[in-house]
């Protein structure tokens, strides 16, 4: 039916309809533009926000949630606390039941370089158990994470990234070197290549498409420092009648702060360490501990981000928008197109007579609409990088991460063919109806 | 004018006419919501906070490892910085508004109540805190000298001591005290004892607006000297033209106070700016959304123009037959104008149930409360003008068809 020189005489035709009538063209053209350019853009951003921040592990990493607070507030029904206590994140990391674990919080430090002229600065920190490494695979420039003795013994090292490597040493090897933090030098045992997950999903209290925190450190060293936290603490009772030195970042504060993430090849690994948990949730109730009725999530990494709703309630709106605006710019587009091919009517009817099918005049017409599609599509291409750019110098932390990919790319061009298709559809098949006698009758 | 002659035209192009019904009806539902979205919005950005913007300069530092003498350093910070000249008053506080981070707490109105009555921030402050700030008192005082404690003294493990006085907001003493006067009473927050409210002031924004519309100004200022080390907010009060030259001098003397601390420069700045950096979300969004009505409008625009065009060519000889009957060119180009007018109104009130609809999608999924009844209009006489404006270049050229083409048969 559309063999390639039928394609190639539609495709001369709708050349043809475009130079006699440039500016409907160019009408149509330029509002199946726009409106490609609107979506394109508003989804780019989307797709860029949803994504999985760690594609090889994202389905092995869960994060555990249970119930330790007290009676006060409880209502029945409700999720557990977003966090865990320092005592829970001990004792389960102690007792090693998944295949990696870790806990973590975010915290800051101040870094004295001993470059001369640089003056002292703040850098965002994490503080985190050893295995963090391993199962975010995090790139490594030069060495590795410290080891669980490093944790044990609390030891003065740490990991850096790379922007802090290019910053205190040139970015050179500084495995071996030490940086001097909170007036406290640490060996830097790793530096971290260029990593940006997006979003960070290991903790959701923080800037959550932010960069990378630049220092990362054990969690027992920055107690024993006692350095500064940044995140979300929620306390519960009055930590005061406590008298821990340490107060609530103490191991028995009734505080949830901190993040624990596991690592669990298999489902039926998930199952039985889901299992563990509610068990060690019922031990803790005996020892009277917690007093809620056992509450356990262990939610992998997309199902934590869903649950955080972790793409902002704008960006969504606007992709709404966006799409609203493209059905009112196809429904233009299809008013266009019938008045251009019912225009025709007469030049259609000769066709017609001549013998041309009804399928035939119908597959012409599409070949017109899908030739303005894809030059509209061209066009909104150009529009949606455009838009792109509008929504970098955005001050939003995600605005640098808007880029079109090869995807976005294709689905622009295939979403401008497939919309202009649909279009044509009911211009097409008004065209088609037109009979040859009557046009021929009159002129 | 009579419409039956109209109406039946219509019906013989029902296809045209549906896609302008529709397409008017479609873009009246989004420039509804959109005018409603933008509306929220610029509530958000006009909300009153109850600080001095214009007055107030933030300085914000943090500490090289632990300082075993924060407490002596503040004071000493303190006394520099409101000596400085042009400095009215001078404060440290462990949170501002304005800012992604927020203390809260529950409050209760019996002990060992086991809900919170509600949640609200604390700000700490000392004995300028509210001079420096700018919230106005309304009812009460402010606090009495005696009533300030140390922050060291209440954290210390094992502490005893409790808040003595609390000045709230008059949102929180509405909420919490309906009808009656705030003053004297007490509640629940912090410590064993309940904390009596010795002051009211009228408005004080909580950081980072937690709450939504409704507890948004659910905000408690307790009588606490705390140390920079805590939140590391210094806020000086002082006159609009002179804030820049505040800031500098405050940041260099509190450098020269001590050089183990670093001044967050990101974060040092008045408290105008703090703001408007914060609602910049805000207002890129109000920005996109007059973009896409105006896109709309556009396109929408364009589309009635290239259909009514149609229209007018092809029936090109019924129009010089009319005119030929005797109908004046002003007859014409109110047929046209009449015609659209009738596509409108259809289109206008498809648009309005749209609209409502679309706006339930949104009130679910996005927590926006329902849309006023007065948008509806708005978008109604935009969308009315907008056509009449659009059809009103083919309706011209309608018009100017000489009857004379009756005659000819072509």
């Amino acid at each position: 039916m559309l063999g390639n020189s039928m394609f190639a005489y539609y495709f001369n035709l709708a050349l043809r309809s475009f130079r006699r009538n440039k500016v409907l063209t160019a009408l149509m053209v330029l509002a199946i533009a726009l409106g490609i350019g609107a979506s394109m853009t508003t989804l780019t951003v989307f797709y860029v926000l949803s994504g999985d921040p760690v594609p090889t592990r994202s389905d092995q990493l869960y994060y555990v949630q249970m119930a330790p607070e007290s009676m006060n507030g409880f209502t029945p029904g409700e999720e557990p606390a977003e966090q865990v206590t320092r005592f829970d994140a001990e004792k389960l990391l102690r007792e090693k039941r998944g295949d990696r674990q870790a806990y973590m919080t975010g915290g800051g430090a101040a870094v004295t370089p001993d470059k001369q002229g640089l003056m002292p600065f703040q850098v965002d920190a994490r503080y985190a158990t050893a295995d963090i490494f391993p199962m975010f695979d995090m790139p490594f420039l030069f060495g590795a994470g410290w080891s669980a003795t490093e944790d044990e013994r609390r030891g003065r090292v740490a990991v850096i990234a790379k922007a802090l490597n290019d910053k205190l040493f040139g970015g050179a090897n500084s495995v071996g070197k030490t940086v001097r933090m909170d007036k406290v030098d640490f060996t830097i045992v790793g530096v971290l290549d260029e990593w940006r997950p997006t979003p960070r999903f290991y903790d959701m209290n923080s800037d959550r498409f932010g960069e990378l925190e630049q220092v990362f450190l054990p969690f027992s060293t920055s107690r024993d420092l006692k350095m500064g936290r940044n995140g979300s603490m929620d306390c519960w009772d009055d930590s005061n009648d406590s008298s821990d030195p340490e107060g609530s970042t103490g191991v028995n504060a009734p505080c949830v702060w901190i993040q624990y993430w596991v690592q669990l090849d298999s489902a039926a690994k998930a199952a039985a360490y889901k299992q563990y948990l509610t068990n060690y949730s019922d031990q803790q109730r005996s020892a009277g501990r917690f007093e809620r009725p056992t509450n356990i999530r262990l939610r992998n990494v997309m199902d934590w981000l869903d649950y955080n709703k972790v793409v902002p309630g704008d960006v969504r709106l606007q992709v709404w928008l966006a799409f609203g605006f493209l059905l009112v710019c196809l429904l233009n587009t299809v008013g266009l197109l019938l008045a251009k091919f019912l225009r025709r009517s007469s030049e259609v009817g000769v066709r017609r007579a001549l013998g041309a099918s009804r399928r035939q005049i119908f597959t012409q017409c599409l070949v017109e609409a899908g030739t303005i599609g894809l030059a509209g599509g061209a066009v909104g291409l150009v529009l949606a990088w455009l838009g792109l750019w509008a929504v970098r110098q955005q001050p939003a932390s995600y605005a640098e991460l808007a880029h079109l990919d090869p995807l976005m790319l294709f689905t622009t061009v295939a979403l401008a063919l497939a919309a202009s298709l649909v279009a044509g559809l009911i211009p097409a098949w008004q065209a088609m109806q037109v009979t040859p006698a009557m046009q021929l009758k009159s002129q | 004018m009579e419409l039956r002659p109209i109406l039946s035209t219509l019906l013989r192009h029902k296809t045209a006419a549906a896609l302008i019904v529709l397409e008017i009806a479609l873009s009246c539902a989004i420039i509804c919501n959109a005018l409603f979205l933008i509306g929220n919005r610029v509530e958000r950005l006009n909300l009153v906070s109850g600080v001095a913007e214009k007055e107030v300069v933030r300085v914000q530092l943090t500490g090289i490892g632990e300082d075993d003498n924060a407490d002596a350093l503040t004071s000493s910070d303190l006394a520099l910085l409101r000596g400085l000249p042009g400095v009215k008053a001078a404060t440290v506080t462990n949170q501002v508004p304005f800012v992604n981070s927020s203390w809260n707490t529950g409050v209760t109105m019996v002990k060992d109540q086991k809900q919170p009555t509600l949640s609200a921030t604390i700000y700490m402050g000392d004995e300028q805190f509210l001079a420096a700030l700018g919230p106005k008192v309304v009812a009460g005082r402010n606090f009495a000298s005696d009533e300030f404690i140390e922050w060291s003294a209440l954290d210390a493990p094992g502490s005893k001591i409790s808040v003595p006085a609390v000045i709230i907001t008059q949102s929180l003493a509405d909420k919490l005290f309906p009808g009656q006067s705030a003053i004297g009473k007490s509640f629940y927050s912090w410590g064993e004892n309940a904390i009596r409210v010795v002051g009211v002031v009228d408005h004080l924004v909580r950081p980072s607006e937690q709450g939504g519309a409704v507890a948004h100004e659910y905000s408690m200022i307790f009588p606490i000297h705390v140390p920079f080390s805590l939140g590391g907010n210094y806020l000086l009060r002082t006159d609009p033209a002179r804030r820049d030259e505040v800031l500098k001098a405050a940041v260099a003397v509190l450098e020269k106070n001590s050089p183990n601390r670093i001044i967050l420069e990101k974060n040092t700045k008045s408290m105008e700016d703090l703001r408007a950096q914060y609602y910049r979300q805000d207002r890129a969004m109000v920005w996109m959304l007059v973009a896409v009505i105006l896109a709309l409008l556009v396109v929408t625009a364009l589309g009635i123009v290239g259909l009514a065009s149609f229209w007018v060519q092809q029936r090109t000889k019924q129009i010089g037959v009319r005119r030929a009957l005797g109908a004046t060119r002003g007859q014409i180009l109110r047929y046209f104008q009449t015609e659209n007018f009738l596509l409108a109104t259809i289109g206008i009130v498809l648009g309005m149930l749209f609209a409502y609809a679309i706006n339930q999608l949104l009130m679910g999924k996005y927590e926006l409360p329902r849309l006023p009844l007065f948008y509806l209009p708005a978008g109604a006489a935009l969308l009315w003008l907008l056509g009449q404006v659009a059809v009103y270049g083919p309706a011209r050229k309608a018009a100017s068809v000489p009857p004379a083409v009756a005659t000819r048969s072509a």
